[in-house]
């Protein structure tokens, strides 16, 4: 069968050099206004200075929409596909043999010297213009007024799937034992309502690759990887529109550790062993 | 029977079971036929829902909606297309077409109501949609508005149907044009529950909603011509030459909206081959997995020939026409199909070109998906010939709308309108030429 040919040249990072110091100003502006990095899809790449970031002090702290605004960065050529991260997931919300809330998918670059294969850790984006929220019929599914986490009430679910395909992320499947669609919810009701701060696959994740918290505390570690100036930064899918809060990095770069130096961060072993 | 319900049966024309039993044999085996199977898709239906619908059901994360959906479309296509067809004569005075309101309007509210029989099992949790929808509404969903609307538009063909029944014209006239309105917004909604879904380029954007309201009515004229002429089979007498005349003109306008929608498919393939989005659902359908579906089913059978036939039969044929509409309601069942699986077949992380999503995403309905199917088809079926037989052929006689200064001729069956000082005899001398 005939498949097409991915560009994979286009479908790269753009890199900061394509953007000009005004559009990263404008973007640095919108990025602050609303979550989410987006600009009408031209621009794949978020790079944001870290000190104007800081400049802005307060005021911009207090126009993300929740707070905390739970976000998680994936520093992606971390990820060495040991899937430590979906097996804790599965364990902690008790999801089917049949489903996943999250999952590793694997690009293959040929035609390069080396054959380069790249791990992408895919999960629900919690997007802030959640087209599942949107599409659902009873509003069995929901946008946390606080946290902005994208929920499920399993007993208002009556299974139409709508939301399953109205998601462009993937992130939705049917669960036959809750009755309802399930989805990741950044293990709210299994960790974060009990106190936890990190989700079961961020603190499974021996690498770091994935990275979660809060991204209207300064202090956090997304909100630094997300307004470093060094690395560039992106979503997936942004032409859709949907302000997604999962955020992309290279992630291999020293000077994301030298941003991170006096940040605890452990680089091996789960849960801060 | 008691004098009441002898006075109801005589004003609504209905025969009852006693012309079941004058059925001829054959009739009786096609009508067991279809009672059976809608019985056993019942039975199997109930054993997928106790069993669970994902051990049983071929659809999965990805193709999410299978062929239940597509049935469903088909059904509340064919209803909302016959509720339009059937109103440009009840509703907007279009004479020609009224001798074929109330075979239409029944065979409307019998199409969604088993649309409503194969979407039972779909949805997961039905019985939950009733509270749910009521008490949770989301007022920005589509899904939402169809399936409220497609309620409402239920219950005013239902009291349309009681009207047209019992001859009170001028309310059957304001319930079908409240059932055509609520009718029409529920379908473009439909095509916007498509039409709006993000990440599924193959449906994203303002085409469906348009391309199901003038599909509709391409159904709608199909089936149609094909229940009448079925109906003339079984009972000749159905025809006189008012029927001839709606026959001819529901004919034209199954032609030209017949031409309208490959006007609409040409551009979707072309516009289709030149995005990258697309293409590869496009491909699938000119040389792919898709192309016997697409080339047989949806351009040939589904229109090619019968604009051909029908063409051919000038209208007047009914042989011809019933093996075109006959064929061609088969074809439309599957370009149904094919709007609602290739649209899932990409993965939404096909174009990040990874390895999980390069390979088109395969679908086939299992055994319970087509017996659940076919529940809602033949209990179609079922009811068609039922009401043939109980409600004598739908037949005119009294059952129509006569416009002011207008009688029904009794020797045509036509209507004929009286000149100013004209008597009945005059003017029925004068339309047929007799001096
Ligand atoms: S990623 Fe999908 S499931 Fe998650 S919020 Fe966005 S649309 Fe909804
Ligand atoms: S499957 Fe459940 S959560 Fe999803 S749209 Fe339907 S009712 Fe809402």
């Amino acid at each position: 069968m005939n498949f097409l040919k991915i560009d994979l040249e286009r479908l790269k990072n753009e890199g900061t050099s394509t953007v000009t110091s005004k559009e990263r100003r404008n973007f640095l502006k919108l990025g602050l206004a609303i979550t989410g990095v987006y600009a009408g899809g031209k621009i794949l790449s978020l790079s944001s200075t870290f000190g104007v970031a800081h400049a802005s002090g307060t005021d911009f702290v207090e126009k993300y929409p929740y707070n905390p605004h739970y976000s998680m960065v994936i520093r992606q050529s971390l990820c060495i596909d040991c899937e430590k991260c979906v097996d804790a997931c599965n364990k902690t919300n008790h999801v089917p043999k049949y489903g996943y809330r999250t999952r590793i998918l694997t690009r293959k670059y040929q035609g390069q010297l080396d054959k380069k294969v790249e791990f992408i850790p895919v999960l629900c984006n919690h997007c802030n213009d959640a087209p599942c929220v949107r599409a659902c019929p009873t509003k069995a599914t929901y946008k946390d007024a606080v946290t902005g986490i994208v929920r499920m009430n399993s007993k208002k679910c009556i299974g139409c799937k709508t939301c399953m395909l109205a998601c462009p992320y993937d992130a939705r499947y049917f669960s036959a034992e809750r009755h309802a669609v399930d989805k990741c919810d950044f293990c709210w009701e299994e960790r974060l309502s009990k106190g936890e701060t990190q989700t079961g696959c961020s603190s499974a994740c021996p690498t770091g690759a994935r990275t979660f918290g809060n991204l209207t505390d300064p202090n956090n570690i997304v909100f630094k990887l997300v307004h470093q100036l060094e690395e560039s930064v992106w979503v997936l899918r942004p032409e859709d529109g949907t302000k997604p809060n999962i955020f992309y990095m290279k992630g291999n770069m020293l000077s994301v550790d030298n941003i991170l130096k006096g940040q605890k961060f452990i680089y091996s072993g789960p849960s801060g062993s | 029977m008691n004098r009441s319900t002898i006075a109801i049966a005589k004003r609504w024309g209905y025969h009852g079971i006693d012309a079941l039993k004058k059925a001829s044999p054959g009739y009786f085996m096609i009508m067991g036929f279809f009672a059976l199977l809608t019985l056993i898709g019942a039975v199997v239906g109930v054993h997928g829902m106790i069993t669970g619908y994902h051990h049983v059901y071929n659809v999965s994360r990805e193709i999410s909606w299978g062929i239940l959906i597509s049935a469903y479309v088909f059904c509340v296509v064919t209803s909302t297309g016959l509720c339009i067809i059937s109103s440009i004569g009840h509703v907007f005075g279009g004479e020609a077409f009224m001798p074929i309101a109330k075979r239409a309007v029944f065979m409307s509210i019998i199409f969604i109501l088993g649309g409503f029989c194969i979407i039972f099992f779909d949805i997961e949790n039905p019985f939950r949609m009733a509270i749910y929808n009521v008490i949770s509404p989301n007022l920005s969903s589509n899904m939402w508005w169809m399936g409220t609307l497609y309620g409402a538009y239920l219950v005013f063909m239902i009291i349309e149907y009681y009207f047209l029944l019992e001859q009170n014209h001028s309310l059957s006239r304001l319930m079908g044009f409240f059932g055509l309105v609520v009718g029409i917004a529920a379908h473009s909604n439909l095509g916007a529950v498509f039409g709006m879904l993000h990440g599924r380029p193959f449906w994203y954007g303002p085409y469906l909603p348009i391309y199901f309201i003038f599909s509709a009515g391409m159904s709608g004229g199909c089936a149609i011509l094909f229940v009448t002429t079925l109906a003339w089979k079984i009972n000749p007498s159905i025809m006189n030459l008012r029927m001839e005349r709606a026959m001819k003109a529901v004919c034209q306008v199954t032609i030209f909206l017949i031409s309208t929608i490959i006007f609409f498919t040409i551009w979707k393939i072309v516009t289709g081959m030149v995005s990258h989005d697309k293409s590869l659902v496009i491909m699938s359908m000119i040389n792919g997995d898709y192309s016997v579906n697409f080339w047989v089913f949806d351009i040939f059978f589904g229109m090619v020939l019968p604009l051909f036939l029908l063409f051919l039969s000038r209208g007047t044929n009914y042989n011809m026409i019933l093996w075109a509409t006959g064929l061609m309601m088969i074809g439309i069942f599957f370009m149904r199909y094919d709007i609602v699986i290739p649209g899932q077949m990409v993965s939404v992380y096909h174009a990040l070109g990874v390895e999980e999503g390069l390979e088109i995403i395969k679908y086939k309905p299992s055994f319970h998906e087509i017996m659940a199917t076919l529940f809602g088809l033949s209990f179609i079926g079922f009811a068609y010939l039922a009401g043939e037989k109980m409600l004598n052929g739908h037949q005119l006689e009294k059952h129509e709308i006569v416009p002011e200064g207008g009688y029904i001729c009794p020797g045509c069956g036509a209507i004929h309108f009286m000149q100013e000082g004209e008597s009945e005899q005059d003017a029925m001398k004068r339309q047929h030429n007799i001096w």
